[in-house]
């Protein structure tokens, strides 16, 4: 559990590091970096509490810029250096991040076992889906047809779907947000701040430079709202200009159709319910096809702690065992005296 | 019933060999243990297979252990067996060229039918053409003596009463030894607790088989070996994994730090981590990781948030640590990473030992990534190199690197317990606090150790990564002068670890016609070698490294003074070419990779020709 914080309150400013920001200018990053910046001043807990672990690319360099403990890692491995952190001490309030190449391709494995075990990090995957740091290759999360240094004929794999692969990996809180959604981003950073075990944030990001406008029908002011859509817990799945579309299941299928008038009742759209375990998945894999993105939290779940039922352990093992006694141990066993 | 003879003998070695289902492990470490408690100083050897259970009555399912017991002081399991007992067709075959003539051979002749014959290749039964007459044969129905004997044990079926074979032909040997069975019942009680039918069934037979041979009338001499003089204390018999596992927990009680135990499961590493895991009263955190690299970043996070983190594997693993051990090279922070070697490459021989990671250790990182390397010689001493390795991590702030390897892993010898807390050195830790002038790379004077500070601490936030950092304030730094500076600094404070290093104590001359110099697991025969040939008036000293980064002070100097140099590895030689790269010395190796420990005769021959 973090602690709450006695001193003065903090602002922004208290966040930002002495250290320039090297990011390209324009480049999605900056918006995050404010808007976590921000968030961290909102959270009531002192610097010193909060840690910023990363691995490599562009989005890891995070760490650098944000005036709390940080360790910027290596490729990939951020989840599992975490992991040996916050088992080790469960008082820190420990944030990952990471791109989409970092965490779900060199470290799919990583992210796959530290949201499975419930470890309690925050893990926000800034997905641009590209390479940066690299210089532009296509990345796990580019769609099929990426045309990129390293793919000039098109990519051929399918792209992984990063809220899919959380859910299935038994996160336990598993959010959306954008880059440039900065009051959205804020209030899911907060729930996942305040989340106790594995939490998994996509956060959708321009590069401006490798990809840009991957995610405009998402980020476009014009388009936005017949694009986007806000899941609030126990709500209506609305979207749309004035909210005069819904989805509605049709068998076990989800489509969108028209509200209100000439159009169905919203009573007979799905309610979006963050408990509930289908609904994430098949609200996850809505993409394209005339269908919005759903952004916000798509499930939540609450289950012990890893570092909880580790501490938890220990100290089973000591009410059983007695506190360790080091020379008791050592002379435990077979042994034998020679005068 | 005749009586029988009774002779006294120095020193006997005995191997145990059957199927990988025939229980081969635990009769030879229970006759190990049952040795320690007469007072004989022994040493083990189990050599099994990778394959849990391969294919019954084959040759590769073969499994055997071997004891070394002695009224002497001994360092090694014994080169040959005087005595052999084996349970099948298969493990004659495997083992049967390693008995000298006049060799005892105890044979379960039940399991000599057509079927496992041809399993292990014989066109006709050994115990009826004559081949086995060079030796003491005694072909024995072990499996359907052991099965009478159970006779009157209710509840076990025929098979599970057949099973008991191995602890039969435990207590014949037993018998053969004038061992008291006292020890072992009291085993095989706890073992079997919640089964009264096996206790009674292991028990009997046990029994059974010491009443046979007193019984048997080819059974005319049975010997004894008396207790080992030696230094008064408490001991126990370990082997090198539990002694590795319990300095580690040693070093944790000194140092007031608890322990993360980060670890991906392999051979022959694993029993560490089940060891550590019993430790839980003792704070330790164990965390069965997806894979190497979670273990050692997860290590490396728990030494960042104060805990002493530690990691082991083999080969195959510490390939994949090898970047994040950069890592913790660069972020300088206190770490352990054990390596129990086993032969390679690739997955290669994971059950056999071999010594062929030292180069690994010592370069196999990208950049200049020096690290301290400590190698332990000997099953007990895996107990004080695991403990200096946690102290010299925490003294300088530095990951470092230990050796073992898959003969002392499971081996076991007696160890001379600690007696009081006080016998260990303490551990003093510190933790920056001060926020006044803080900066994260500001070095001790004389360690060169940077501060080590946990998250937390108010007023000391800051940020540590793999990039090359300014050499004070630990920000991200390309200067060029400051690489250098920063990769000049890494290797001097390695170097400096020298002052915690002992200098080396030569065993023999100081100076004369060969000097051996070993490091590792080998020191047993090194040492058990070069005494036979001093004892045959030949010049020969020893020295053996247990710290092979930095050296001991005095290393080059000693090797100035011999005429010759032999280097005997379980490699193709990896520790001579940095004793010729770093003392222009020109060393001769004797090098072996057949997944076996040295025999004491193979070195001691070398150094005859060598002296010759
Ligand atoms: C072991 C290793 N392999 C490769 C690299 C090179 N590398 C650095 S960042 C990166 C990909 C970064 O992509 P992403 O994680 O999506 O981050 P972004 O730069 O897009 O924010 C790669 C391949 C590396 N640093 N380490
Ligand atoms: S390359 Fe792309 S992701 Fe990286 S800093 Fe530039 S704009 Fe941002
Ligand atoms: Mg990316």
């Amino acid at each position: 559990m973090t602690t709450a914080m006695d001193g003065p309150k903090l602002t922004k400013k208290d966040f930002v590091s002495d250290q320039q920001v090297r990011w390209c200018p324009g480049c999605g990053d900056y918006a995050i970096l404010s808007s976590v910046q921000h968030a961290f001043a909102k959270l009531g807990i002192p610097r010193h509490k909060i840690v910023i672990i990363s691995g490599i690319g562009c989005a890891a360099r995070f760490p650098y810029y944000v005036d709390c403990f940080g360790f910027h890692t290596i490729h990939g491995r951020a989840p599992a250096l975490a992991t040996g952190l916050k088992v080790s001490r469960p008082d820190l309030s420990v944030w990952v991040v990471g791109g989409d190449g970092d965490m779900l391709s060199i470290g799919g494995n990583h992210l796959l076992h530290a949201l499975r075990r419930n470890v309690g990090i925050k893990i926000l995957c800034i997905n641009n889906r590209i390479y940066g740091l690299t210089k532009g290759q296509y990345s796990p999360t580019s769609p099929v047809g990426t045309v990129k240094k390293s793919t000039p004929m098109g990519s051929i794999d399918r792209p992984v779907n990063p809220i899919s692969l959380a859910l299935a990996a038994e996160a336990g809180f598993v959010a959306r947000t954008v880059d440039v959604f900065g009051p959205h981003l804020q209030e899911t950073l907060l729930r996942a701040a305040a989340h106790e075990g594995s939490v998994f944030v996509e956060v959708l990001q321009n590069c401006l430079i490798f990809n840009d406008a991957t995610f405009s029908n998402v980020t476009d002011r014009a388009s936005r709202e017949d694009n986007v859509l806000y899941l609030e817990h126990q709500k209506p799945l609305l979207f749309g200009a004035g909210g005069d579309k819904g989805i509605r299941l049709n068998g076990l299928k989800p489509e969108v159709v028209r509200v209100g008038e000439g159009g169905v009742p919203e009573s007979e759209l799905l309610v979006h319910d963050e408990k509930d375990e289908s609904l994430a998945y098949l609200l996850s894999r809505m993409e394209g096809d005339g269908f919005p993105t759903p952004i916000g939290t798509f499930r939540t779940q609450e289950h012990v702690s890893y570092e909880a039922a580790a501490a938890q352990q220990v100290r089973t093992a000591r009410e059983q065992k007695g506190e360790g006694d080091l020379m008791k141990l050592i002379h435990s066993g077979d042994v034998w005296t020679v005068p | 019933m005749t009586t029988k003879q009774l002779k006294s003998l120095d020193t006997v070695v005995i191997r145990f060999a059957g199927d990988s289902g025939d229980g081969m492990q635990i009769v030879g470490s229970e006759f190990g243990n049952t040795a320690a408690i007469v007072g004989n100083d022994l040493a083990t050897f189990p050599d099994f297979p990778a394959e849990i259970r391969a294919p019954a009555g084959t040759l590769p399912g073969v499994s055997g252990f071997q004891v070394h017991f002695s009224a002497n002081e001994i360092f090694t399991p014994g080169d040959q067996p005087d005595v052999l007992v084996v349970m099948n067709p298969a493990a004659l075959k495997v083992n049967r060229g390693d008995l000298p003539d006049n060799g005892i051979l105890i044979v379960d002749t039940d399991a000599f039918d057509a079927r496992n014959l041809k399993k292990a290749g014989y066109e006709q039964s050994p115990l009826e053409d004559g081949s086995l007459a060079q030796f003491r044969l005694f072909a024995v129905p072990l499996t359907s003596l052991a099965e009478k004997s159970l006779r009157d044990v209710e509840g076990l079926t025929t098979k599970e009463k057949r099973r008991n074979k191995n602890i039969f032909a435990l207590g014949m040997t037993y018998w053969l030894f004038s061992r008291p069975l006292d020890n072992t019942i009291k085993w095989l009680t706890q073992k079997y607790a919640k089964k009264p039918q096996h206790v009674e069934a292991t028990t009997t037979a046990l029994r059974a088989g010491y009443a046979y041979c007193d019984a048997s009338e080819a059974f005319q001499v049975r010997y004894e070996v008396p207790p080992a003089p030696s230094q008064p204390g408490l001991y126990k018999s370990i082997q090198g994994n539990e002694a590795l596992a319990l300095g580690l927990v040693a070093a944790s009680v000194k140092s007031g730090l608890p322990i993360f135990y980060g670890s991906y499961p392999i051979t022959p590493a694993s029993p560490v981590l089940e060891a550590l895991a019993q430790y839980k009263n003792f704070g330790v955190i164990t965390f069965q990781a997806e894979d190497e690299i979670a273990a050692v970043t997860s290590a490396i996070g728990a030494s960042f948030g104060g805990r002493i983190g530690i990691t082991a594997s083999s080969g195959p693993g510490i390939a994949l640590k090898g970047e994040a051990m950069g890592l913790a090279v660069m972020v300088e922070l206190p770490l352990v990473i054990i390596n129990v070697q086993r032969a390679g490459p690739s997955t290669g021989m994971p059950t056999k030992t071999e010594q062929s990671d030292l180069l690994q250790a010592m370069f196999g990182r990208n950049g200049d990534a020096p690290i301290p390397i400590l190698a332990a010689r000997s099953p007990s001493d895996c107990f004080e190199i695991g403990f200096e390795a946690v102290r010299i991590a925490i003294k300088y702030v530095v990951p470092v690197l230990v050796l073992s390897d898959g003969y002392l892993a499971n081996g076991a010898e007696p160890w001379k317990l600690p007696h009081k807390f006080e016998d260990l050195p303490d551990i003093p830790v510190h933790f920056h606090t001060d926020p006044k002038g803080f900066e994260p790379y500001r070095r001790d004077d004389v360690t060169l150790a940077r501060p080590w500070v946990k998250p937390g601490t108010p007023g000391l936030e800051h940020r540590i990564g793999g990039l090359e950092k300014d050499r004070l304030t630990g920000n991200v730094s390309y200067d060029t002068a400051n690489h250098q500076h920063m990769t000049d600094v890494r290797a001097e404070k390695v170097a400096r670890i020298v002052a915690d290093v002992p200098d080396l104590e030569v065993f023999g001359d100081e100076s004369g016609e060969v000097l051996v110099v070993g490091w590792g697991g080998t020191y047993g025969a090194i040492h058990s070698a070069v005494r036979r040939c001093r004892s045959d008036g030949i010049s020969a000293s020893q020295i053996h490294l247990r710290h092979l980064n930095p050296f001991p002070a005095n290393l080059g100097e000693i090797l100035g003074r011999f005429k010759k140099v032999l280097v005997p590895e379980l490699n193709t030689g990896q520790l001579i070419l940095l004793l010729r790269a770093r003392f222009l010395v020109d060393a001769i190796g004797l090098n072996k990779v057949e997944g076996q420990p040295f025999k004491v005769r193979e070195i001691v021959s070398r150094i005859q020709e060598l002296s010759a």
